[in-house]
């Protein structure tokens, strides 16, 4: 009997699996044991990281974009189409097409999306004229358009709330802005200003105090604990709940994300912003045995980021072979995260941090590096511009990067600096499954 | 429900005094917490600190100031006239759970 693979999305953690369970499953997929099939609205693959660098010239939106179906693996079938639906009681997939797809494990890896409708006015009048996102190729190249005839002004860059993809992305966002307008010789005349809803401008602890001299050195203003709640665009206000308000020529915002919308009509299987309910360390989603799920798709505490996809593929081929022979569960994901930080004119930092550990500073991979944590350098500049051919064929292949373990390694850190920050707190259950779901 | 004077303080604590461990929490806690925190709490107040608290629990997740504002029964508006600047934040702390962490 074939036993039904069934992976729903070709985005960046989608990809990864096709590519991992293809070569893991070669012989039983060719003899028929296995049949892997990938479910994907139609549409190109976008490289999102090359969406923070595309409002400033530095790429064409035909640079980030390839067709999905050769990124996958070959002994996949593709199957074009909206998802209307999950039951998993009976373990089958409803597509808007009417068709039904059976499996016997599904791994859902459908991300995240903006939902700008989410926040009252945000796309009313002034959209795409005074107010931009850029988590969009087409949001992304309106605000190209407008950053390079801006004659000067406010620029506000706000995050709506949290959990965002790339959080790091927005004050990146504004270093580049910084870059961008004294390149242009105007920086004088613009007033760079970050909102956000949390405490500090970054979240972690050890960031936010390693980093403060940043905003200070770009001249960008921070604005904390505005919790976003509603914008007139054509009046350029931004208001929050409490009514406090930030006023601006040029609104960047990033506003809330919510998971795929077959998520919240697949019973049990989601939160109320349709990120799957999964359990942080084994990645299996809480409302079904047979159901795993990573990536942005996800509700675990990790950054919605492709190098925490890739992290995470690693561990749940683990998990789904065991799965597959019957055995439990590993519950090895740690959370980690690593992430080139971009601070402007051709220099930027590398951040490695997981679950329980903040990034602190020292050396990667390997304690003599080469490159440096938490600290500005051309060569993480560098690294971040060559992470697209990476991106291309060696993550999305679902191949380990050398030297780059999944589980966080402490070598090269100084991890006097971990006893010193504040830790947070690990979620109070790490059953493999809660049967009951929500 | 014997507590009496400040053993809020006395329990484990983190740097912004949200409790480490929810298991030590209890109503007068919670009460303590709140006036230290300069919030008169009434039954508003308590639905969405129950909410806040009974979802961590369940979910080991506190949820969003959104989901909040969607199925505590206490609209986002009203959140931050009960708990002014962070009501998920100034609810997860008066019930006893971990500061709600967004991720870098």
């Amino acid at each position: 009997m074939t036993r039904q693979i069934v992976i729903l999305g070709a985005g960046t953690a989608g990809t990864i699996m096709a590519n991992r369970i293809a070569r893991t499953y070669r012989r039983d997929i060719r003899a028929g044991r296995i049949a892997l099939t990938v479910v994907d609205e139609d549409g190109p693959h976008l490289y999102q990281p090359g969406l923070l660098f595309l409002p400033f010239g530095r790429y064409r939106p035909e640079q980030l974009v390839k067709t999905k179906k050769p990124l996958l693996p070959r002994d996949a079938r593709y199957v074009r189409g909206g998802i209307e639906r999950v039951d998993p009681d009976a373990s089958t997939v409803h597509l808007e097409s009417g068709t039904t797809i059976g499996y016997d494990v599904l791994l859902v890896a459908t991300g995240s999306h903006i939902a700008p409708e989410e926040t009252e006015g945000l796309t009313g009048p002034g959209w795409r004229e005074k107010v931009f996102d850029f988590y969009t190729l087409e949001g992304a190249t309106a605000l190209r358009d407008a950053l390079a005839k801006f004659p000067g002004g406010r620029l506000v860059v706000n995050v709506v709330e949290m959990p965002i993809k790339c959080p790091v992305a927005p004050l990146e966002f504004a270093f580049l802005a910084d870059d961008f307008f004294t390149r242009r010789g105007i920086r004088d005349r613009v007033e760079i200003t970050y909102v956000t809803p949390l405490d500090g401008a970054f979240t972690k602890a050890t960031c936010s105090h390693a980093l403060a001299y940043l905003l200070e050195q770009k001249q960008v203003h921070l604005v904390t604990e505005f919790a976003a709640g509603r914008v007139d665009g054509a009046g350029g206000k931004l208001y929050a709940w409490d009514d406090t308000e930030v006023p601006f020529d040029l609104l960047v915002t990033i506003p809330a994300h919510k998971g795929a919308d077959f998520i919240g009509r697949s019973a049990g299987l989601g939160d109320e912003m349709n990120f799957v309910l999964t359990d942080p360390h084994t990645l299996q989603a809480r409302r079904a045995p047979n159901i795993f799920a990573i990536g942005d798709a996800t509700n675990v505490p990790a950054s919605k980021a492709g190098s925490v996809a890739h992290f995470e593929a690693e561990e749940l081929i683990e998990n789904l072979t065991r799965f597959l022979d019957g055995r439990p569960l590993e519950p090895s994901f740690d959370g980690h995260a690593n992430c080139f930080i971009e601070t402007g004119h051709d220099r930027a930092l590398l951040i490695d941090f997981n679950y329980e550990l903040e990034p602190v500073h020292g050396r990667f991979p390997f304690a003599w590096g080469p490159v440096p944590l938490l600290r500005e350098s051309r060569l993480n500049h560098l690294g971040k511009l060559f992470f697209r051919w990476i991106y291309w064929n060696v993550l999305l292949p679902g191949r380990a990067i050398p030297g780059v373990p999944a589980r966080m390694s402490p070598v090269g850190k100084h991890t006097m600096e971990m006893d010193q920050v504040s830790r947070q707190a690990p979620p109070p259950q790490h059953k493999a499954h809660a049967p009951t779901g929500v | 429900m014997t507590a009496t004077g400040s053993t809020y303080r006395q329990l484990d604590l983190d740097a912004e005094g949200f409790l480490k461990n929810p298991q030590q929490w209890t109503e007068d806690i919670g009460r303590e917490i709140a006036a230290e925190s300069g919030i008169p709490l009434t039954d508003r107040h308590w639905q969405v600190v129950k909410f806040m608290r009974d979802r961590f629990l369940s979910t080991g997740n506190a949820p969003s100031i959104r989901s909040l504002g969607k199925e505590s029964g206490v609209e986002i508006k009203e959140l931050y006239q009960l708990f002014p600047k962070g009501p998920a934040k100034l609810a997860a702390k008066i019930g006893g759970i971990p500061k709600p962490h967004g991720c870098i």
